[in-house]
């Protein structure tokens, strides 16, 4: 009787083998890489907005404060868009001709405002409130990076779950004083012991609830 | 012939367990016939068309799910678990037959399992898959099923390994590999037979990839043998493992009628006569359109007879001791419960049906006039199989249409979407077998040849 397969085939039949179990690893280890890049995620994505509105240059060269045009952020769950006004109350002093203004100024006649370019987007499932977290000692700074040195704003954090998770579990590491919250300079983190002594009875000064309760689901998905 | 000396009668001890006068050579050419020679039967054909038709009816009914959601379904608060959970017990008891033949048997040599371990392993492995369907359906939103298995995953969370259904998702993947690697490996060696007997030259590669270049050679029997005994360890612990999970999913919840301490070895017992069941259900009218008579003998008809009256006697008792633990633990939901359940409910209809299926018809098993009968048998057979679906909907539906609250009392009646998809797993099941009966040797050739008298080594 004739071979049905020629010889070579053994050499496929053993490479099949292995090969199954090392593709089929890459591919687990390729979905899951892929799934935390910033394609994925938007991380690092600088948006162009329809004014070259720089943060680097108001928050970082002029020392704004954050709460300047982010009026709500420590009273409500969205830290506010400014007004088409609020940048007007500069805006007709300085630079009051500057073509690249003109979309300001054209909101200002008509009354229609800047369509601002979302950059950090929650999904609509979880619940967020900005203003517990500002009031509990997480600063800007710690989920938006250093927006001072933004000269377009881009999304810093992955602003997964995971993500979420690690300050929720532990927010010693990452809680800081009232004073220090809208610090762009403050180091995001706690990493010496003697930030972790502070960022301990920092929990309790501003009484934050266990990480039971702090991961609990209905916490963030009501 | 009479002195032939390899044709001499063999004194046994007990009924032989294949028909006399079958040799090596017959046995291959009759079993491998069925798949390479035999033109394929008009019986088969009509069959396969109506088990194909219900497998489009399962497709719509998925589609439409998907499309819709689960509320197409009759189960809603209070009663959250109907259909899709009974079916998937119900199909997933089935499948403990075929591992209890293939593994358990195995391991007690007994030797009549061969003629029927093939088919009740592939029965297994059709269970299996027609049960996944349901518990994957019911978490709504399948296609992120992945979300149960522990993997490094974005949500830095992992799923919660104290819930039996989590459990039941590593039961069911294991068992199922285990089912199919067992049923695979037992096939290598009858994919060469077929190999090298088709006259086809693509249904020669095709079993020639099947058989992993199997030659025979006597290194690849001993590492064979070793790989098939330890399967048979592997899955012999999944008998008993699988059933018991599952019986979790309700044992541990606090629902009267649910938390029972009896239900893992009552839920094992009731998948292996439900099995059982179906393997005499699927095994009667197949060795008589077949002709293998002489293969499945009326031996392995009645030991499978006696295995399902054993077990049905093993479920009465569990009957019992819930009605009893009901009125002994002095708990006024147990109580109400049985009450419920059995003589003031509205379901007592099915309660007293599954009594008379379960426990009642069985019993004719005791006389050998109907144990001899196999019209009587795949009736029963039958039977028995409503009846374990009866059980499942007995446990599920009515402990949970009786809530705590009165004010949260319901009833629960299925939609048309929850018989199709039901109807729909059915039409898989006998699809899928349909398949293999055509496509694959229903009994394991070697093993068949390894039982025949001709294999009797003489020691002088």
């Amino acid at each position: 009787m004739p071979q049905i397969f020629h010889h070579s085939t053994n050499a496929l039949a053993k490479v099949s083998i292995f090969g199954a179990i090392f593709i089929l690893l890459a591919a687990l280890w390729a979905a899951a890489e892929l799934h935390r890049s910033s394609w994925n995620t938007g991380q690092w994505i600088e948006r162009q907005q329809p004014i070259q509105f720089s943060h680097k240059h108001h928050t970082g060269d002029d020392g704004i404060d954050c709460r300047y045009c982010h009026t709500s952020v420590e009273i409500a769950a969205s830290a506010g868009m400014p007004s088409t006004e609020t940048c007007m109350n500069c805006h007709k002093q300085i630079w009051a001709d500057s073509p690249y203004l003109e979309p300001v100024r054209a909101s200002f006649r008509t009354g229609k405002p800047i369509e601002w370019i979302r950059v950090h987007d929650l999904p609509d499932y979880s619940y967020f409130n900005h203003s517990i977290h500002v009031n509990k000692g997480v600063g800007c700074s710690t989920c938006h990076g250093r927006v001072d040195q933004m000269p377009i704003a881009y999304q810093a954090s992955t602003l997964q779950m995971e993500w979420c998770l690690g300050c929720h579990r532990n927010p010693e590491k990452f809680i800081r004083p009232e004073n220090k919250i809208f610090d762009m300079e403050w180091r995001p983190e706690n990493r010496t012991s003697q930030d972790l002594i502070e960022g301990r009875s920092l929990l309790s000064k501003y009484q934050i609830q266990k990480p039971d309760v702090l991961t609990s689901c209905s916490t963030c998905h009501r | 012939m009479a002195d032939d000396p390899h044709n001499e009668a063999p004194i046994h001890a007990t009924v032989p367990v294949v028909g006399a006068g079958l040799t090596f050579s017959s046995v291959t050419d009759k079993i491998s016939s069925l798949v390479l020679k035999r033109k394929t039967p008009l019986w088969w054909f009509i069959g396969f068309a109506i088990s194909f038709v219900l497998v489009q009816l399962l497709l719509l009914t998925i589609t439409h799910l998907l499309f819709t959601g689960i509320g197409i379904w009759g189960n809603n608060v209070p009663v959250g678990w109907a259909f899709d959970i009974i079916n998937f017990v119900w199909w997933i008891g089935i499948g403990h037959a075929g591992t209890l033949i293939s593994a358990i048997l195995l391991l007690l040599r007994q030797k009549w399992r061969t003629s029927i371990n093939r088919f009740a392993e592939a029965m297994t492995l059709f269970a299996v898959a027609s049960a996944g369907l349901f518990p994957l359906l019911h978490a709504g939103r399948p296609w992120l099923l992945y979300w149960m298995f522990p993997y490094p995953n974005t949500m830095g969370i992992q799923p919660q390994f104290r819930s039996p259904l989590m459990w039941d998702v590593f039961a069911i993947s294991t068992y199922g590999t285990v089912s199919a690697l067992f049923w695979f490996i037992g096939l290598i060696p009858d994919f060469a037979t077929l190999r090298d007997r088709t006259r086809s030259k693509p249904f020669q590669i095709i079993y020639g990839m099947l058989a992993m270049g199997w030659r025979g050679s006597a290194r690849h029997w001993h590492r064979y043998e070793m790989a098939y005994l330890l399967l048979a360890g592997l899955a012999t612990p999944l008998v008993l493992s699988v059933h018991t999970i599952v019986s979790f999913d309700f044992a541990s919840g606090v629902i009267p009628g649910w938390h029972a301490t009896i239900f893992p070895p009552y839920f094992v017992a009731g998948a292996i006569y439900a099995g059982f069941a179906m393997v005499l259900t699927l095994t009667i009218p197949l060795r008589k359109l077949f002709g293998l008579e002489d293969f499945i003998t009326m031996r392995h008809i009645e030991n499978m007879a006696k295995v399902m009256l054993a077990t049905g006697l093993i479920v009465a008792y569990g009957y019992i001791m819930e009605a009893f633990f009901g009125w002994y633990s002095g708990n006024i939901y147990e109580r109400f419960m049985i009450w419920n359940r059995i003589i003031g409910g509205p379901y007592r209809g099915f309660y007293w049906a599954l009594i008379l299926c379960n426990v009642l018809a069985p019993q004719i098993i005791w006389f050998k006039r109907f144990r001899k009968n196999l019209l009587v048998l795949f009736l029963l057979s039958i039977v028995v199989s409503i009846g374990m679906w009866l059980e499942r909907f007995v446990i599920i539906v009515t402990s949970l249409h009786r809530d705590f609250l009165p004010s949260s009392w319901g009833m629960y009646s299925p939609t048309v979407w929850d018989f199709s998809m039901f109807l729909g797993t059915i039409g898989l099941f006998f699809a899928l077998l349909f398949l293999f009966i055509r496509f694959l040797p229903i009994i394991s050739i070697f093993e068949m040849r390894t039982i025949l008298p001709e294999a009797e080594v003489e020691e002088d």
